[in-house]
């Protein structure tokens, strides 16, 4: 049979793209076959990696994916778990079992003190259905409630970004900056800190994910921060956190 | 039809159209992708004096929840001719004619559309036309297809469409404003540029069954002349996130 790669690395392609044609080669990511052929399924970047053939995607919202550390937003309380925004087409729920790794007796527990409408919360997708009911846990550590800070939102597909390689751009905001950040896979951003120094990582954020292409981003990123350190005693650093995994 | 009220004397003069172009000769065509920041998707066509703003949100949650459905996404269409896009002022609000295009656009975008991919959800499309000069369903549903794959929506294909006509027996593409008030016949279609598959046919006026298919193969040739335009406006707003890339190797 007739193997053929009709596109490169890194190269941007949009939904229907022929990418190769054989059987030996396989669709990744969004990337899809119909035949002996391969196409690309939405707009995003190729990459091909021996014999697998996978697209990135560059838009869309976020897809829950099992595994993946999100930030939610509780959105109601039910008989024996809470509904979970996750910023995404899909709501999450998290079952009660998965919130406390005690006991929790619901004749006599108000559900509100775990989590309360409006909480922000760091959690685990444990399970999704065929029709795509997700289902978190929060049960052991880092999960939590996120207590105070602030959360902001960004382009799930600029996460990646936003954490740098092995983790070099997020590092270097948690040290210049005396705030704690953990970030979600589906693109929320939790900042803690004092008021002025969780607006500057905000707006740190903001520029890695608006000018993600320019040269020279952590740097930048490091005096930016570093004039804010210098213009006021800085507290000790909070507790370390772990951020979600890429 | 011929005749009426303002019609020309003639709709071809020495081989060319009242504005023109040879008959088998498109209008300029320029397309934006991403201009509407809030939307998930967005796409600006100018199409001639034809001008649309085609929006896309979702996939998000299904509301009211009855139109929702278990195993897919449910796609939802909105075409809206604001009151300014016509000569005479046009009543605003939905009437007869928008609701049809609507449910029509949504149907010849929908093949496209990996719906399974998002169940229990739904996709908005959203299409204003802020001028109206003939062909507006068509360059509609070109622009909604951009606009759906700038959501980031997978697809299988994009969707291009064109309509064609038939003035003094003549067959003649994309038929403007005049032609299209004073021709004898008009057949937009949309396909599917990779697939071939035809999404949207319609004919409006009389043909003979050759010249039909000479128009069907008329169009399914340009049709790929569009698909040009859509793809380049797609990759030209994302070509800055590829720099990134190369930046970071």
């Amino acid at each position: 049979m007739e193997e053929k790669i009709y596109t490169k690395d890194r190269e941007i392609v949009i939904p229907g793209d022929l990418l190769a044609e054989g059987m030996d080669f396989l669709p990744a990511g969004k990337a899809f076959r119909e035949s002996d052929k391969i196409y690309a399924s939405t707009i995003g970047l190729v990459s091909i990696k021996g014999r697998v053939i996978k697209v990135i995607p560059l838009a869309g919202r976020y897809m829950p994916k099992v595994g993946d550390v999100i930030i939610g937003k509780v959105t109601g309380i039910g008989f024996s778990g809470w509904q979970v925004d996750i910023d995404s087409p899909y709501n999450a729920d998290l079952n009660i079992g998965e919130a406390s790794q005690g006991y929790i007796d619901l004749g006599k527990t108000d559900m509100s003190k775990f989590f309360d409408i409006g909480d922000y919360l760091l959690g685990e997708i444990i399970s999704i259905t065929e029709s795509k009911f997700v289902k978190l846990t929060a049960k052991n550590r880092p999960y939590r409630r996120l207590r105070g800070g602030n959360v902001i939102q960004v382009s799930p597909s600029k996460i990646p970004r936003i954490i740098g390689k092995q983790g070099s751009m997020i590092n270097t905001l948690k040290k210049n900056s005396d705030c704690d950040v953990i970030v979600g896979q589906n693109g929320l951003v939790w900042i803690k800190g004092t008021p002025e120094k969780e607006a500057v990582v905000a707006q740190a954020i903001k520029l890695i994910e608006t000018e993600s292409h320019k040269s020279g981003l952590t740097d930048r990123i490091k005096t930016m921060l570093e004039k804010i350190k210098s213009a006021q005693p800085s507290e000790p650093a909070k507790e370390e956190v772990k951020e979600g995994g890429q | 039809m011929g005749g009426g009220i303002g019609a020309p004397e003639h709709l071809i003069v020495n081989g060319k159209r009242l504005d023109g172009r040879k008959l088998d000769e498109i209008r300029p065509l320029k397309i934006m992708a991403g201009v509407i920041k809030n939307a998930d998707g967005s796409c600006q066509l100018e199409f001639g004096k034809t001008k649309i703003v085609a929006t896309v949100y979702g996939p998000r949650e299904a509301l009211p929840k009855h139109i929702s459905r278990p195993d897919r996404a449910v796609i939802t269409c909105d075409y809206t001719m604001a009151s300014f896009s016509t000569p005479e002022r046009g009543r605003p609000g939905p009437n007869r004619r928008s609701s049809e295009i609507s449910n029509l656009i949504a149907d010849s975008l929908a093949p496209a559309i990996m719906l399974q991919k998002y169940p229990r959800t739904m996709i908005n499309v959203y299409i204003t036309v802020t001028n109206a000069n003939a062909g507006t369903r068509c360059a509609a549903i070109t622009a909604a297809a951009v606009a759906l794959a700038d959501a980031g929506i997978e697809m299988r294909d994009l969707v291009t469409s064109l309509a064609a006509g038939k003035i003094e027996n003549h067959l003649a593409l994309d038929l403007f404003e005049v032609e299209d008030n004073f021709g004898d016949a008009d057949v937009p279609i949309a396909v599917m540029p990779r697939t071939e598959e035809v999404t949207l046919l319609q004919m409006d006026g009389r043909l003979t069954p050759e010249e039909f298919k000479t128009i069907l193969k008329m169009l399914r040739k340009q049709v790929h002349e569009i698909y040009k335009v859509q793809k380049q406006a797609l990759i030209s707003k994302y070509k800055q996130e590829k720099s990134e890339e190369e930046v970071e190797q």
